[in-house]
């Protein structure tokens, strides 16, 4: 059984009367508890079929099955992380991660108590009373990734969260998500330009085309868990890397109709 | 070759803007003394005539006397209070009017020209009409305060709506929130610093939309009072309603400003 299904799901905007198509039918089904990446080159529809998983914006065609249920334009069923952290900078961080369970109707008081052991364990102790402006890049990302994840859903969408971030804090975010994920044991979908990142990370990588994009490709990514530094150096992980640089290289005129 | 540690200059911010607030503070304190100082001394050997200018000490004695035994005090309370009513009122239904064009985006777009066209009106010309209608009691100054600070407020909190970030409408959807949670929780927040920032203009605008109230047709207030001392000439009098204004108007301004760090707590005010 799979935890979430997308059936042929297709976007097309229609801009200035030219019909844009954001993103081709594409099918994909994750396994509960699998962490899964999704690359592709800039504009090829990833955030496009976040948004369609969330509920924000209806496909084109297809359906969304979360659980064998559809939930095409329903918003709330998967936590979401959107590709800005989009901290509300009025409140403070410990209001912020709270912003979903208010929403749900928790007392704040209530949710406080709930985010407050989360923020020690998960390195933002000391910051509860902090405005977002006064955090650094890696601990904003930190807030807004508790936030989707007090909200407590089983799947968990990521829009390249670490973009932003330095090759240093990134590194020790990647650890740090690892951590959060055998925790939790969420299914974690994961939007990410970085190779490396995508192949430390995964169990699965989808690998989108060029604009309009396409399901190109999946990958299994068959390395041990946990994951380290020795795991970079890898012979499994050099030879997965070149794979996806030969996907990703390919030219985006030919239309790859093998 | 080791320096011998003399003296250490440490960069200390804090004190540094202590030390300027002090100056400045003393500077401000010191050029009004001496504009007073300079009044008095100028009028008293009538190198200004004391008819026109009056002085300072004049005006102190005219105000002890009209305050003890006039009726300036009741006059001050009329004014003061016919302002903080039309203020508040204005403030109020101007953000409520500026939050609602949130709703819909028809209706915003539809009434903004309007909302334009009546902010451009002289509104303190409508004097005559108001207190035609509304009659030469306290109501009609209240009005005449509401209309000069109602559209700016609605304005400014359009401003806000228009700046709000649609990524975060989006985020909250995600959170599975409804329309009032976005309303609440982006929209209001998101608004609060353009509103706030029309507060001190506002509080300006309402004693001016008082004292219009007032010369056009009362039985109380200051405005009366100085429209009174001019018919009878008696110009100590007048200087005595421009200075208890003045100082009212201070007043009043300070209020705004504390209201102001109360309802943006650490945001800043936006133009
Ligand atoms: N609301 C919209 N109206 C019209 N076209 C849109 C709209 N949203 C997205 N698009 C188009 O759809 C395509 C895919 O956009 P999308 O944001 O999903 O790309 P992306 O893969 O997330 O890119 P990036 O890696 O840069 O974030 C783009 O060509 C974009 O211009
Ligand atoms: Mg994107």
């Amino acid at each position: 059984m799979y935890k979430l299904k997308v059936v042929d799901a297709s976007k097309i905007f229609r801009r200035d009367g030219q019909e844009v198509v954001a993103l081709q039918a594409t099918t994909m089904q994750i396994p509960a508890g699998r962490f899964v990446s999704i690359i592709g080159p800039s504009g090829c529809g990833k955030s496009t079929l976040f948004n369609m998983i969330a509920g924000l914006i209806k496909p084109t065609t297809g359906k969304i099955l979360l659980d064998g249920q559809n939930i095409v334009g329903k918003s709330g069923y998967v936590g979401y992380m959107l590709q800005k952290d989009l901290l509300l900078p009025w409140r403070t961080i410990l209001d912020n991660v709270i912003l979903g369970l208010e929403i749900k109707g928790v007392s704040k008081r209530e949710a406080r108590k709930k985010a407050q052991p989360l923020l020690e364990r998960y390195g933002l102790q000391g910051f509860e009373n902090n405005y977002p402006p006064e955090l650094s890049g890696g601990m904003r990302q930190r807030a807004a990734l508790l936030r989707t994840l007090l909200y407590d859903q089983d799947v968990i969408l990521l829009d390249e969260p670490f973009g932003a971030l330095d090759a240093q804090t990134r590194l020790q975010m990647q650890g740090w998500l690892l951590r959060i994920w055998e925790d939790f044991q969420k299914t974690i979908l994961f939007i990410t330009h970085d190779i490396d990142e995508a192949i430390y990370l995964s169990d699965d990588i989808y690998v989108l085309s060029h604009r309009p994009g396409k399901l190109k490709a999946k990958i299994h990514v068959e390395l041990e868990r946990p994951r380290g530094e020795e795991t970079l150096l890898s012979d499994n992980f050099i030879s997965l890397k070149q794979k996806l640089l030969d996907l990703l290289r390919e030219e985006p005129k030919d239309n790859g109709t093998t | 070759m080791v320096q011998p540690e003399k003296k250490r200059y440490i960069e200390d911010e804090k004190k540094r803007q202590q030390r300027m607030k002090r100056i400045v503070f003393g500077g401000q304190f010191g050029l009004g003394i001496l504009v007073i100082v300079l009044w008095e001394v100028l009028t008293r050997y009538e190198v200004m005539d004391p008819y026109y200018w009056s002085s300072p000490s004049t005006i102190y004695e005219t105000a002890k006397v009209a305050f003890l035994e006039g009726t300036l005090w009741d006059d001050l309370v009329y004014t003061s209070l016919a302002t903080l009513a039309g203020f508040a009122l204005g403030t109020v239904f101007g953000s409520f009017i500026g939050l609602s064009f949130w709703w819909s985006a028809y209706y915003s777009r539809i009434s903004e020209p309007y909302l334009i066209a009546f902010n451009a009106i002289p509104k303190l010309a409508l004097g005559p009409v108001i207190v035609i209608l509304f009659g030469i009691g306290f109501f009609s100054k209240v009005m005449l305060a509401f209309l000069m600070t109602v559209i700016v407020t609605a304005l400014a909190a359009h401003s806000g709506i228009k700046a709000i970030d649609k990524d975060l409408e989006k985020l909250l959807y995600s959170l599975g929130a409804k329309r009032r949670h976005v309303f609440t929780k982006v929209v209001v927040p998101t608004t609060m610093p353009w509103i706030v920032s029309s507060l001190r203009i506002n509080i300006a605008l309402a004693l001016a939309g008082t004292i219009v109230g007032e010369f056009i047709s009362s039985r109380q207030g200051i405005g009366r009072m100085i429209l009174y001392a001019g018919q009878i000439l008696d110009i100590d009098l007048v200087w005595v309603g421009v200075v208890v204004l003045s100082l009212l108007s201070m007043l009043m301004y300070a209020g705004t400003v504390s209201l102001e760090k109360l309802l943006l707590r650490g945001q800043e005010p936006k133009q």
